[in-house]
C-alpha cells in the first residue's frame, strides 16, 4: 500500500477532514447486525425444511414396504396391513375434485378475463376469490357437511371431492385470469377482425395461446388439494376396509389416514402414517415442481 | 495490486499529465486535478466495458462526458462512487484518485466516500418520506445535529437547489408530491447537503420539461462554484452550455478531452467531429 | 397455430345461416356459462356463511351472541358451551406465530433481494417456496414427534424449576403438564407455516421497487441497513402490512397442524406452555361426534371463525392491492 501511496498523483485534498471519517461506527454496526440476522434467519428457515424433509425421507423410506400398496388399512390393534385403500380413495377423490372444479374454474377465469374485465361485479368476484385463496378450509368441510352429508345422513367420497372442489376453484380463477390477461389483445381483435364470436375467439385464439398457464394452475389446484385434510375430516370420512364403488359411506383417504394413525398409540399404525405422509409430500412437492417447469418452458419459448 | 507498477512517472507534484491533448494549453493556469483516472478498466462480467481510462476531472469545473450510447460515459461516472460495486458482476480496475488515496482499493469505505461524491440519478428519486427529512436524511447519517441547526441547513441546501421558495411552505408534504422538476431540484439539495466534494450527474434532465430543464441547467452553473462535478448527458447542446471540459467517449474509450470550446469547435479527431456535428450517435 | 385458426374462423365466416344461428346460440350459452361459473365464486361465500350460521343458530340462541361468546366453560356432558378457550387460544397461537415468523420472514426476504449472492437465490427461493406447498399434516407430524418432544425436554422442565412460584412470569411460563404440546408449540409451528408465505410476497414487493430508488440511496452513502430502514420499508409498508395479515388470516384458520400439537384442552389456562385449543382444532377433534347442541355450537364456533379471518383477509387482500394499482 505504501508503494501506491508514494506514486499518488497530486489531487486537491479535501477542505475540511482530509482524513476520512465521517462515517460513525454506530452505522457499521446497525449494518453488520441486520446482515448476520437476515443471513441467520435464512440460515434457520432452510435448516428446518432441511429437518423436516429429511425426517419425513427417514421415517418414510423406513416404513414403506410392498405391502404398503398391496393391502388395506388395518383395523386397530392388527398386525401389518398397508394403505392401498387410501391410497388408491386419495387418487379419486383428488381427481374427482380436479374434474368438478377444471370446468368451473377456467369458464369463471375466462369471465373476469375476457367478458367482465372491467365491470363492478367483476372486481367483486375476483376480490372474493383472492380471499377465497386463504380461507380456512375447516369452515368449507362445514359447509359441505351442511348440505352434502346431513341431509343424506351418510359421509360420502361425493361431499369429499366437492370439499376439495371449493378448495381448487379460486387457485385455478386465479391463474386461468391471470394467463388469460397476459395474450396481447392483438391476437383477440385479429380473430374478431375476421367475423369470430367472443366464444369463438375465446375458446379458438386466448384458451390456445394461454394453455401452458392454464395447464400449471391445474397442477398447482392438484398439488393444492391433494395434501387437505381438514375439509375431508367430515365429508368424505374415512374408513379401513375398501370403499363402496358408488362412494357412498366413508371414503378412505391418505390424509385422514395419516392425522388418525399418527395420533394413535399403535406402532404399526404409526409406521404406516410416516410411510403416507412420504407418499403424499413427494407427490406434492413433485407437481409442484412439475408446475414450475411447465411455466419455465412456456417463458423460454 | 495491478497498478502499482504503472504511476512511478506520475510522481511529480507538478500538474498531472493527462491523455489526449494537455488542458494546459487551453488555460493560462489550470485548475488543480480533484479526481484522476490511472488506467481505469471496467469490466460486467465478461465484457470489457471501459478501456484503460486516463483523465483528470478539475476542481470546481463541470466536465461533461458525451458519446453515443454505450460508449461508458454512465460506467465511468459510476465507478467515481462505486455504486455499481452494488452488482457482484460488475468490477473495476486501475486508479481513482481522490483526496490522496486510490477510491478502487478494496479497504475503501463505500459509504464514506459517497457521502463525499453525491449522485444524482437519470429520473427523480424523493425518498418515501416529507420533503424536509429528504434533505435532512444525509445529514442525519454522518451527523449528529440539533433541530436548529437542522433547520439551518435543510434550509441552505434548499436555497442552493433554487427550490426553498417554492417549498419552504410545505416542507412536512411528501416529496413524491412534487413536480418532475422540484422532485429533481429536490434530489440535487439532498446531495448538496451533504456536503459533498465532487457531484456526479447521470443524465439529470432526460425526464425533464425543457423549462425544468433550464432551471436545473442553471442550477448546476452556480454549484460549480463550490462542487466539482461531472455531468452525463446525452444532449451536446447541454454539455456545450453548461461545461467547462468535455470528455468524448466511443466503444468504453475516452477519444479526446480537452477545454469545451476546443472538443466542440476544433476537434482534433474526426470521431469527436463526426459525433459533434451530429453525423454519427 | 395462427394459421389453423385463420383457417378456422374464415370456414366459420362462410357457413349458412342456420349454422350461423347454431354459433350465435353457442356464443350466448357460452357468455352464460362463463358468467354462472363466476357467480358459483359468490355462491360458495354466501353458501359458507349460510351453513355456519343456520348451523350455529341453536347454540347463539341458547346462550346469547355475548354469552357463547364470552363462557369460558365447554362442557360435553353438562351441555355448557363457551367460546372464550378456543378463541383466546385461536387468537395466542396466531400471535405468537406472527411474532416469531414475521421477523423471520422480513431477513428472508431482505437476505434474498439484497444480501444474497447470485448463486444462492434461486435454490433459496425455491426451496421457501416449496416448503409453503408442504401440507400442514406433515407439519403437525414434526411438530409431535420432533418438536414437542424438545420444548418438553430443554424449555419446559428447566423452566419450571426456574419460574415455580414467581409472580406473573411463573404463572405464564410454568407448565403443569410438560408434554411439549401447548399454545406455544402451536404458535411456532404456525411461524413456520406462515414464514414461506410471508417471505415470499414480501419477496416479490421488495424486488418490484425500481432499482433506481435502491441506487440513490446507496449513491447518498446509506449502508444496507439504512436503505432497508428508511427506503425500502417506507414504500412497501402498506402492502408488508397487508402480507403480514394474510399470513395471519392463515394461522387463524389453519387446522391439521395445530390440531397435533395444542394438546385439545378444554379449558384455558394461564400459561403459554400448558395445552389449550383452538377454534379450526376443536371444530375437527370434536365434530363426528358431536350431539346436537355440541354440533350448533361447533358450527357458532365456525361463525366467530369466519367472521375474525375473513375481515383479517379482506383488509390484507384491500392493503395488497391498493400497492398494485400504484
Amino acid at each position: 500500500m505504501t508503494t501506491a501511496n508514494t506514486a499518488m498523483p497530486e489531487t486537491v485534498l479535501a477542505p475540511e477532514e482530509a482524513h476520512w471519517g465521517r462515517v460513525r461506527a454506530s452505522r457499521r454496526i446497525a449494518d453488520r447486525s441486520l446482515k448476520l440476522i437476515c443471513t441467520a434467519f435464512t440460515v434457520l428457515g432452510v435448516f428446518v425444511l432441511g429437518w423436516i424433509l429429511l425426517m419425513l425421507l427417514f421415517e418414510g423410506i423406513t416404513a414403506l414396504s410392498p405391502a404398503i400398496f398391496t393391502q388395506v388399512t388395518p383395523g386397530p390393534g392388527t398386525a401389518g396391513g398397508g394403505l392401498a385403500n387410501a391410497i388408491v380413495g386419495s387418487i379419486l377423490l383428488t381427481f374427482l375434485g380436479i374434474a368438478i372444479a377444471t370446468p368451473i374454474g377456467i369458464l369463471a377465469g375466462t369471465y373476469l378475463a375476457e367478458y367482465a374485465r372491467t365491470s363492478k361485479l367483476a372486481a367483486l368476484i375476483r376480490f372474493i376469490n383472492d380471499v377465497l385463496l386463504s380461507a380456512p378450509s375447516i369452515l368449507i368441510g362445514l359447509f359441505v357437511y351442511t348440505f352434502a352429508v346431513a341431509p343424506l345422513g351418510s359421509y360420502s367420497g361425493w361431499a369429499g371431492s366437492i370439499a376439495l372442489a371449493i378448495i381448487a376453484v379460486p387457485v385455478i380463477v386465479r391463474t386461468t385470469e391471470d394467463m388469460l390477461r397476459l395474450v396481447p389483445s392483438g391476437l383477440r381483435e385479429a380473430a374478431a377482425a375476421l367475423g369470430a364470436p367472443t366464444s369463438r375467439v375465446v375458446t379458438l385464439v386466448t384458451w390456445r395461446a394461454a394453455k401452458a398457464g392454464i395447464v400449471t394452475g391445474l397442477v398447482l389446484a392438484t398439488a393444492r388439494i391433494a395434501g387437505e385434510t381438514a375439509p375431508l375430516l367430515f365429508t368424505a370420512f374415512n374408513n379401513n376396509f375398501w370403499f363402496n364403488t358408488n362412494l357412498m359411506g366413508g371414503v378412505s383417504n391418505l390424509p385422514v389416514t395419516i392425522y388418525q394413525f399418527a395420533l394413535s398409540p399403535y406402532g404399526n399404525w404409526q409406521q404406516l402414517a410416516w410411510a403416507g405422509a412420504f407418499l403424499i409430500t413427494i407427490t406434492i412437492l413433485g407437481l409442484s415442481i412439475l408446475a414450475r417447469y411447465v411455466i419455465n418452458k412456456d417463458n423460454a419459448r | 495490486m495491478i497498478t502499482a507498477i504503472e504511476p512511478t512517472q506520475v510522481r511529480t507534484p507538478a500538474p498531472v499529465p493527462t491523455s489526449g491533448p494537455a488542458p494546459v494549453a487551453a488555460a493560462a493556469k489550470p485548475e488543480p486535478v480533484r479526481i484522476a483516472c490511472r488506467n481505469v478498466d471496467f469490466y460486467y462480467g465478461d465484457f470489457h466495458g471501459l478501456k484503460s481510462i486516463n483523465l483528470d476531472f478539475r476542481d470546481r469545473q463541470v466536465t461533461a462526458l458525451i458519446g453515443p450510447s454505450g460508449c461508458g460515459k454512465s460506467t465511468l461516472l459510476r465507478t467515481f462512487n462505486r455504486i455499481y460495486s452494488l452488482y457482484p458482476e460488475q468490477r473495476a480496475t486501475g486508479e481513482i484518485i481522490l483526496d490522496g488515496r486510490n477510491i478502487l482499493a478494496a479497504s475503501t469505505d463505500v459509504n464514506e466516500l459517497r457521502s463525499r461524491v453525491g449522485m444524482v440519478f437519470q429520473k427523480p428519486t424523493p425518498f418515501p418520506m416529507s420533503i424536509y427529512d429528504n434533505v435532512a436524511f444525509g445529514i442525519r447519517l454522518n451527523q449528529r445535529i440539533g433541530r436548529a441547526e437542522m433547520d439551518v441547513r435543510v434550509e441552505e441546501a434548499l436555497r442552493k437547489a433554487a427550490l426553498w421558495t417554492e417549498v419552504k411552505d410545505k416542507l412536512r408534504q411528501s416529496g413524491m408530491g412534487l413536480s418532475g422538476g422540484q422532485q429533481q431540484r429536490l434530489c440535487i439539495a439532498r446531495t448538496i447537503a451533504q456536503k459533498p466534494e465532487v457531484i456526479l450527474l447521470d443524465e439529470p434532465t432526460s425526464a425533464l420539461d425543457p423549462i425544468s430543464t433550464g432551471k436545473v441547467e442553471e442550477l448546476i452553473d452556480q454549484l460549480k462554484s463550490e462542487f466539482t462535478i461531472v455531468i452525463v448527458t446525452h444532449n451536446m447542446q447541454q454539455a456545450a452550455r453548461i461545461s467547462q471540459y468535455t470528455a468524448f467517449m466511443y466503444l468504453g474509450e475516452v477519444i479526446e478531452f480537452g477545454p469545451t470550446n476546443q472538443i466542440f469547435m476544433t476537434p482534433t479527431k474526426k470521431q469527436t467531429h463526426d459525433y459533434v456535428t451530429g453525423r454519427f450517435g | 397455430m395462427s394459421a389453423a385458426v385463420t383457417e378456422q374462423v374464415m370456414h366459420l365466416s362462410d357457413t349458412a345461416p342456420a349454422a350461423r344461428r347454431s354459433h350465435a346460440v353457442f356464443d350466448r350459452s357460452f357468455r352464460v356459462l362463463c358468467m354462472l361459473s363466476a357467480a358459483t365464486v359468490l355462491l360458495v361465500l354466501i353458501g359458507i356463511l349460510g351453513s355456519i350460521v343456520y348451523g350455529g343458530w341453536p347454540a347463539f340462541r341458547e346462550f346469547g351472541f355475548w354469552g357463547f361468546l364470552t363462557g369460558s366453560r365447554w362442557n360435553v356432558a353438562q351441555e355448557v358451551f363457551g367460546a372464550w378457550p378456543a378463541v383466546a387460544g385461536t387468537l395466542l397461537c396466531a400471535l405468537i406465530a406472527l411474532v416469531i415468523g414475521v421477523p423471520i420472514s422480513l431477513g428472508i426476504a431482505i437476505f434474498l433481494t439484497q444480501l444474497s449472492p447470485k448463486w444462492l437465490k434461486g435454490p433459496i427461493a425455491t426451496a421457501v417456496e416449496l416448503l409453503a406447498a408442504v401440507p400442514s399434516i406433515i407439519f403437525g407430524m414434526w411438530g409431535l414427534f420432533v418438536f414437542a418432544p424438545l420444548v418438553s425436554q430443554y424449555m419446559q422442565v428447566p423452566l419450571n424449576s426456574v419460574v415455580e412460584g414467581v409472580p406473573i412470569v411463573g404463572t405464564i411460563l410454568y407448565s403443569a403438564v410438560p408434554s411439549g404440546t401447548g399454545i406455544f408449540t402451536a404458535g411456532v409451528i404456525l411461524a413456520l407455516m406462515i414464514i414461506p408465505f410471508i417471505a415470499s410476497i414480501t419477496r416479490d414487493m421488495l424486488d418490484q421497487i425500481p432499482s433506481i430508488l435502491r441506487e440513490s440511496a446507496y449513491g447518498m452513502g446509506c449502508t444496507t441497513w439504512e436503505v432497508v430502514r428508511h427506503v425500502l420499508v417506507p414504500q412497501t409498508a402498506v402492502a408488508l402490512v397487508g402480507a403480514v395479515m394474510l399470513g395471519l388470516g392463515r394461522a387463524l384458520g389453519e387446522t391439521m397442524a395445530v390440531t397435533f400439537v395444542v394438546g385439545n384442552a378444554n379449558r384455558l389456562s394461564a400459561s403459554l406452555l400448558d395445552p389449550g385449543s383452538t377454534i379450526a382444532s376443536r371444530i375437527a377433534n370434536e365434530y363426528n361426534e358431536a350431539g346436537d347442541l355440541q354440533l350448533s355450537a361447533l358450527m357458532a364456533l365456525g361463525c366467530i371463525l369466519f367472521i375474525v379471518t375473513f375481515s383479517v383477509l379482506i383488509v390484507a387482500r384491500l392493503l395488497v392491492a391498493r400497492i398494485g394499482k400504484q
